[in-house]
């Protein structure tokens, strides 16, 4: 495609490149501003002062940090909810993903079985039932009801199992015939065939579980329980409080401890945005391969 | 289908007896599965039952008193009842209409950009948002948008009053509809961009030989080229249309804005879990649920008559 750019090509080329950097700052620019404010002096924070460069430059909100309990004792939770939660997760969705990518001709029930997951997709209690369910079989205030209830996340299994099924089927023909069996045949051929769907699952799982808030709302009655984001949660929203005012709502601008609140999130988001980047084919080969099958 | 003839001789060679004992670890492996799924999606499924009670936590599905349909009549006797439907449909469908179409825009021009890593680069910083959770975004766009956040100052500057963003019930569904786009266009620009890759490169230069110029075609080569995407993006977003953003909304919104903000799901927390009605709450769940399964399905059904799209 070699054209020789014309007067009107120039002009689009600086205003699209116009444009498209706007969009690329919007991505960015927001926590460049977290940073900067955590960064600064609390008056100036406060005061509005900061935008991209710290005000008066102090260490003050990240000293305060590293003293702050609730902060360490949720991260804690949360490293202990990623770790259990994605071990279980990942079991799951292969033991559960390989037996549903055998043929008919193999496994006759296997219809049956896909269409008992499939339902969940599409149907659910909602939130009330499911609270009930959780209360009942007696996971509230443990760490069990983060990571057991969505432990079989079914549309990952399904991008697991497509994946599978696509595999040439040659190899566990000549396996099954030496005495393997299926979990040698999974563990040995499909898995490490598997490894880029696999690594891309991985990596979805795990930030889904150091993402999630609203179960730790849910589940645990007591805030030592709190993951990191949940906690952080408390620190923004204002949607459990009873009843506010505009005076209440206009002086939570100006509450005190904003740049401490400010680093919070910056490091709420900081592991994310570290390796986020050096991932980012995995996700973008997750996307492209999970939702947009011929 | 090859592969019912090569198991064919197989079974010849050796008796019947070692393949039904070889489906038995099938089953052994889906236990797990099976339980966690029986208990934690089909046990609320039955726990549905509490919208047709008078449901109380320590009499339990099985001693609760039936009242039939009194909850769904409460519900839909409830003074916010229709606001609060109408809240959930505007802002899901304006969430669905920007989200399908400022990615398209942006990977339209995107694809304008010859040098590969400034378009690598792009790509990274939109995708970001994507990665982070409602918590941290939440934080974030409290902070720009607070009364002296950054955004209020550029206002100042221009000689303008500030403005409550987050307390004023006509900025509020902006600030929601505008986040979701800023947090969902990576992922959605991405799949248009691998569409737009699948394009035949020949059709281009038939197009420059014809003297056609670039913006006859992006009509002609690329909108077609990747209209099996949007078309499928935009059917599947047919059964979202109740769905418009929990976790946002309740990290966002306040009672100022209820009148404007408040959706069912909001709604369904609030009284459920806070004022602990559980049976309208379940009611209201329910009706909620049934309406979407049936857009789903729908949506499902017409996806796969356009674009052959099938989930397995």
């Amino acid at each position: 495609m070699h054209i020789k750019p014309s007067p009107s090509r120039v002009v689009f080329n600086i205003i699209n490149g116009i444009l498209l950097t706007i969009v690329t700052l919007l991505g960015v620019i927001p926590f460049i501003h977290l940073l900067a404010v955590s960064l600064s002096s609390n008056s100036a924070a406060v005061a509005g002062q900061v935008s991209l460069w710290p005000v008066e430059f102090t260490w003050d909100a990240y000293i305060y940090l590293s003293q702050k309990v609730e902060f360490f004792r949720s991260l804690w939770v949360s490293v202990q909810r990623v770790f259990i939660g994605t071990i279980l997760s990942m079991l799951l969705v292969i033991l559960t993903a390989y037996p549903l990518s055998r043929e008919t001709t193999v496994f006759k029930q296997r219809t049956a079985y896909v269409w008992f997951f499939v339902i969940t997709m599409f149907f659910g209690g909602g939130l009330i039932p499911t609270y009930m369910v959780i209360r009942s079989t007696g996971l509230l205030d443990t760490i069990w009801a983060l990571v057991i209830p969505g432990a079989l996340n079914v549309w990952n299994m399904v991008m697991l199992l497509n994946f599978f099924r696509n595999t040439p089927k040659d190899l566990d023909e000549a396996a099954l015939m030496d005495g393997a069996g299926h979990l040698s045949l999974l563990f040995r051929i499909y898995l490490p065939i598997s490894l880029p769907a696999i690594a891309t699952i991985l990596l979805f799982t795990i930030i889904g579980h150091w993402n999630a808030w609203f179960d730790g709302i849910l589940y645990m009655n007591s805030p030592d329980n709190y993951p990191l984001q949940t906690y952080l949660s408390t620190l923004i929203s204002t949607s459990n409080r009873e009843s506010i005012s505009v005076d209440e709502l206009a002086s939570m601008a100006s509450y005190g401890e904003k740049t401490l609140r400010t680093a919070q999130i910056f490091m709420g988001a900081l592991p994310i945005m570290a390796v986020y980047p050096f991932l980012q084919q995995y996700f973008v080969k997750g996307i492209t391969v999970g939702s947009v099958k011929g | 289908m090859s592969n019912t003839a090569q198991t064919q001789p197989a079974t010849v060679v050796k008796p019947r007896s070692s393949k039904r004992v070889s489906t038995f670890p099938l089953h052994l492996m889906l236990i797990p599965g099976v339980i966690v799924t029986l208990i934690y999606a089909y046990g609320p499924m039955f726990g549905l039952v509490m919208a047709f009670q008078k449901y109380v936590p320590t009499k339990g599905f099985l001693g609760s008193k039936w009242v039939g349909f009194k909850n769904f009549e409460y519900i839909f006797h409830m003074p916010d009842f229709y606001q609060v439907l109408w809240n959930t449909l505007i802002i899901a469908v304006l969430k669905i209409i920007f989200g399908l179409l400022v990615p398209l825009i942006l990977a339209l021009l995107l694809q304008e950009v010859a040098k590969n890593w400034i378009v690598r680069t792009i790509q990274t910083s939109v995708f970001l948002p994507y990665f982070l959770s409602w918590t941290i975004l939440a934080g974030v766009i409290f902070e720009i948008f607070s009364l002296n956040g950054p955004v209020n100052s550029l206002i100042a500057s221009m000689g303008s009053d500030p403005i409550m963003f987050m307390g004023d019930k006509n900025w509020f569904r902006g600030i929601l509809i505008g986040s979701d786009v800023w947090k969902g266009m990576g992922y959605n620009m991405i799949l248009y961009l691998a569409a737009i890759i699948g394009i035949n490169p020949n059709l281009y230069e038939a197009a420059e030989i014809d003297g056609a110029g670039r913006w006859k075609q992006v009509i002609h080569i690329t909108l077609p080229g990747i209209a099996p995407i949007i078309v499928l993006l935009a059917t599947l977003s047919l059964g979202s249309v109740l769905n418009a953003g929990f976790e946002q909304i309740l990290l966002l919104y306040n009672p100022l804005v209820y009148e404007s903000a408040d959706v069912i799901d909001t709604l369904v927390y609030r009284m459920g879990l806070i004022d602990q009605q559980f049976s309208p709450a379940a009611a209201f769940g329910l009706f909620k649920s049934v309406v979407s399964v049936v857009l789903v399905s729908i949506s499902y059904y017409m996806a796969y008559r356009f674009t052959n799209y099938r989930i397995f």
